[in-house]
């Protein structure tokens, strides 16, 4: 060995001409390396590739021209965002739109988005390595590499770097939003927004420090060990406590509990068990299902989800305490979403024995508890606070701990070497945080997070919300993002405010910019209505969309009541853009209306969706419009036809461009029908 | 050095039968306890979703034998062309015959043909072909919009939460999916009845126009969204390729 290379060395080196010969040789050998190496490169070699397949295209000479305008590299240089791109070297094709057809990588055109590469680049959305001119430096599928490309699936969460207000094209992002509060994930996990205020959840998880005049120990206990073997849909997760464990929680929250003053009525006494055909029949009257899932023989949960589910309510309540919560739910939880129905003592009595018998006997068939001993409750409150309940839920005397789990403002960008995966896993952030929310557990047996139950498109649409909170997103200046709109406090005075309260209108309905989307938006309900439908509507809701399933309940106002609530409709929320009293509610000549109902079943054709004769016409999309001379002022009908969209956002009843005329005459139409007081004329 | 190389050369050797028997132990570790002759799709075929994402309900298949019984404990392997990944990507039928599967979708906005394996006792493929669509960004504006605006009418199928008024108009709107007569009109046609309403094209007013509601991007990519679903499915005419 050591002979060949001393002779080797001679050969080479042995004369000064010989060594002379050598060094220019090498010289010129490296020289050449960096030629070489920029001839051979990836990126010359897609590029040619490129020239044959758009060669044999027809539009050859455009695609051409197109891209011997920029040869070479090319790079898309944003300083305000960060941006430096070359991508475009490789992805030739991404803005030739007659590309379309074409499926080989890297030539396809980029799909429609509303953004354009020139504004935003590549790696604000898809992250990967901009300047780098290789496959595998740009997109990196090797392990350990800090910014690997994004899989198409989280694609989303690059929009949420900018834009924090819902996108219609982005459902999964703010499904994870929603998620994240509707979990309570943002109870334990801060998330701080740009503007300085924390993420806050939406789940209103209960009070526990009156829990034992609602539930019993048994059912804690059941509760405890397995949340979803209640309730399906339940969305407390599973802590994975041991029986003891589990036993001596529930022990210290019955010991810890206090009484409400009239939050549990005595069982009546009337020998007569109610019907239960009645009791199902008012909950059907009284739309509890328009909150409130059950889950049916088939095993699919069907109902709303605003309240809780209520499959196995009788396991859990104690009838006394039912009776009471239907009576005023206010007495126990002044804030609860739950509208306080004026319910008569025997609706009480049908309802409550109506939900009593919602059992589950297997749910607490193998649940037996000796008294808790001291030691046990004691075990109890610390096992509280060591798994943090107090962060979601009240518990007297026990504090609501802050920042009870690492704060997840800039998860997004977490560097990887902080992170300790499992082995197997792929290092990359998207994969650690879906395994996170997947089985938290699997980290580590000792870790507090618990399990929750959710389907693997709700882990998708987490990892996503949680993967827009990068460095990025919370260091660009504010006038290059989108903000959300920020929440509206909107709370109405007096006692009409109360009464609103008391009713939790605002579950279903908003009103300036709060409240719930499941039934119109009441804004500017005063212009929109006349006053004696509204007072009689208050009173007993009646259908106006006969496809609905949810719907207003029946509250079983009093007169003074609906008639304070009907002054302040009318009153407050009225529209600046016209006047309620501008056009007469009847007296229209007959022509004109002749010619509204012309151009309501020709020209506009409005019953392929509304209902004016109810034996012809059988549109069951908007609301049945029998009624609507006597619901509607005839300005909001003019206004509403001139443009659906400004006076209710979001409906989808089309905008027809209609000219003045014509809406005049529709309006003159829809004001003759006034339904039963015609009847009654006609008597 | 001399002295370790064939130590070395042994360690290599079991390193390298180390990392063979890694990949070849992800497949061969399901052993099938029964054989079946046919597969059949339970459900969760024709789905659609956003690209990449995983689709709302698995794809669930059943193992029969000739009978058309169930078979449980039979080896089913999905597989696609393209990025479809499958979570499990294999497995044995439960005890009522069947698999379930969740699908991801790939990254581009076209049809996705999936396919499902197993074999029958004498080692004969058994094949099952499903297929997805995946949605990509304009298609899925496209999907919200559909839902928003022209299902109640177009999609004869009624939900609780949405009944149909597709069997009370007079004149039947045509369903999204059907390609036969969709798939004849031009994008331009769409347009002009989608803005215009059905008269625009001689037909019904029953149609309104939209082009006063939806914005121009909106309707391409309600457009879009008609064209990736359509059943047949729908070829543009695309590029005249000129004579060489």
């Amino acid at each position: 060995m050591k002979d060949t290379l001393s002779s080797l060395w001679r050969t080479l080196f042995g004369h000064p001409v010989r060594t002379f010969g050598t060094v220019s040789l090498l010289l010129l050998i490296s020289m050449a390396i960096a030629p070489a190496k920029n001839h051979f490169s990836e990126w010359r070699h897609y590029q040619k590739q490129y020239l044959k397949l758009i060669a044999s295209r027809g539009e050859a000479v455009t695609l051409q021209r197109h891209f011997h305008e920029h040869d070479g590299i090319q790079q898309i240089w944003l300083p305000q965002l960060g941006v430096v791109d070359r991508c475009t070297t490789c992805h030739v094709g991404l803005k030739e739109a007659s590309l379309a057809d074409v499926s080989t990588q890297p030539f396809r055109r980029h799909p429609v988005i509303p953004h354009t590469l020139d504004q935003f680049g590549c790696v604000m959305c898809h992250r990967g390595q901009g300047p780098a001119t290789t496959v595998e430096e740009a997109h990196s599928s090797t392990l350990a590499w800090e910014q690997p490309i994004l899989p198409a699936r989280y694609v989303q969460s690059s929009c949420g770097q900018c834009h924090r207000d819902p996108l219609t094209g982005t459902p999964q992002l703010n499904l994870g939003r929603n998620l994240l509060g509707r979990y309570g994930c943002v109870h334990c996990h801060t998330i701080k927004l740009p503007d300085g205020s924390a993420m806050k959840a939406t789940d209103d998880p209960p009070s526990l420090s009156h829990i034992a005049d609602k539930t019993t120990r048994e059912w804690i206990y059941a509760w405890l060990k397995d949340p979803q073997a209640y309730a399906v849909t339940a969305t407390m997760p599973n802590f994975k406590l041991s029986d003891p464990d589990a036993r001596d929680i529930s022990a210290f929250l019955i010991a810890n509990s206090t009484p409400i003053a009239g939050d549990t009525v005595p069982a009546t006494k009337d020998a007569k068990a109610p019907d239960p055909a009645a009791g199902a029949s008012l909950y059907g009257e009284s739309f509890c299902a328009s909150c409130h899932a059950v889950q049916n023989a088939a095993g699919n949960v069907v109902g709303g989800d605003v309240g809780p589910e209520l499959t196995r309510v009788g396991t859990k309540v104690k009838p006394e305490w039912l009776r009471a919560w239907l009576h005023n739910p206010r007495v126990y939880d002044p804030g609860t979403a739950m509208p306080h129905y004026r319910f008569t003592d025997p609706q009480l009595s049908l309802l409550t024995a109506f939900l009593g018998n919602k059992t589950d006997s297997d749910l607490l068939a193998n649940v037996h508890l000796d008294a808790a001993t001291p030691e046990q409750i004691a075990h109890g409150k610390l096992l509280i606070t060591e798994y943090g309940c107090a962060s979601c839920h009240q518990i007297s005397g026990i504090k609501k701990p802050d920042n009870f789990a690492p704060e997840l403002t800039r998860i997004g960008s977490k560097p990887l070497t902080q992170i300790i995966f499992l082995p197997g896993m792929t290092h990359a952030i998207p994969d650690y945080i879906a395994a996170k929310i997947r089985q938290p557990r699997s980290f580590g047996a000792a870790l507090k997070m618990p399990q929750f139950t959710l389907a693997p498109a709700q882990i998708d649409a987490l990892t996503t919300a949680l993967l827009a909170l990068t460095d990025k997103a919370n260091d660009l200046p504010m006038a290059l993002t989108v903000p959300a709109k920020p929440p509206s406090n909107y709370q109405p005075a007096g006692k009409a405010g109360q009464l609103m309260a008391d009713l939790a209108c605002f579950s279903c309905h908003t009103i300036n910019g709060r409240g719930g989307d499941m039934a119109p938006d009441l804004t500017w309900e005063g212009s929109s209505v006349q006053r004696p439908w509204l007072q009689a509507f208050l009173k007993n809701p009646g259908t106006l969309r006969p496809a609905l399933i949810r719907r207003m309940p029946k509250f079983n106002l009093s007169d003074d009541d609906a008639k304070e609530l009907t002054d302040y409709i009318m009153t407050v929320y009225q529209t600046p853009a016209f006047d309620r009293d501008s056009m007469p509610a009847s007296g229209y000549p007959s022509p004109e209306v002749e010619q509204g109902r012309q151009l309501f079943y020709s020209k506009y054709a409005c019953q392929s969706c509304h209902i004016v004769d109810t034996k012809a016409d059988k549109g069951y999309i908007g609301p049945t419009l029998t009624l609507v001379g006597s619901r509607l002022s005839a300005a909001w009908i003019y206004h509403w036809l001139k443009d659906p969209q400004t006076m209710r956002p979001g409906t989808i009843e089309p905008n027809r461009n209609m000219n003045d005329e014509d809406a005049r005459a529709l309006t003159a139409f829809l004001m003759t029908q006034k339904g039963s007081s015609k009847q009654e004329a006609k008597k | 050095m001399k002295r370790y190389r064939p130590t070395l050369f042994v360690v290599f050797l079991l390193l390298m039968s180390a990392g063979c028997a890694r990949k070849a132990g992800t497949a061969s570790t399901l052993k099938p306890t029964a054989f079946g002759a046919a597969l059949v799709e339970s459900s969760g075929g024709k789905q659609i979703g956003p690209t990449g994402t995983v689709l709302a309900q698995p794809l669930v298949v059943q193992v029969n034998d000739e009978q058309g019984t169930a078979v449980p404990g039979a080896l089913v392997e999905f597989s696609s062309p393209a990025d479809v990944s499958f979570d499990p990507p294999s497995g044995l039928t439960d005890s009522s015959g069947q698999l379930s599967t969740n699908v991801a979708l790939g990254a581009v906005a076209r049809r996705y043909q999936l396919t499902a394996h197993t074999s029958t006792k004498a080692q004969k493929p058994v094949e099952l072909k499903i297929e997805e669509i995946a949605l990509g960004y304009q298609q899925q504006l496209g999907y919200q919009l559909d839902n928003k605006y022209c299902a109640r009418c177009h999609n004869p199928e009624s939900s609780a939460e949405r009944v149909s008024n597709y069997d009370n108009l007079q004149v039947k709107p045509h369903p999204f999916t059907e390609g036969d007569t969709l798939n004849k009109m031009s994008d331009a046609d769409l347009t002009a009845i989608i803005s215009h309403g059905g008269p625009a094209l001689n037909k019904s007013a029953l149609m309104p126009p939209y082009g006063y509601t939806l914005s121009k991007a909106e309707i391409e990519a309600l457009i879009a969204y008609i064209r990736l679903i359509s059943d047949p499915p729908y070829n543009a005419a695309g590029t005249v390729y000129a004579q060489k």
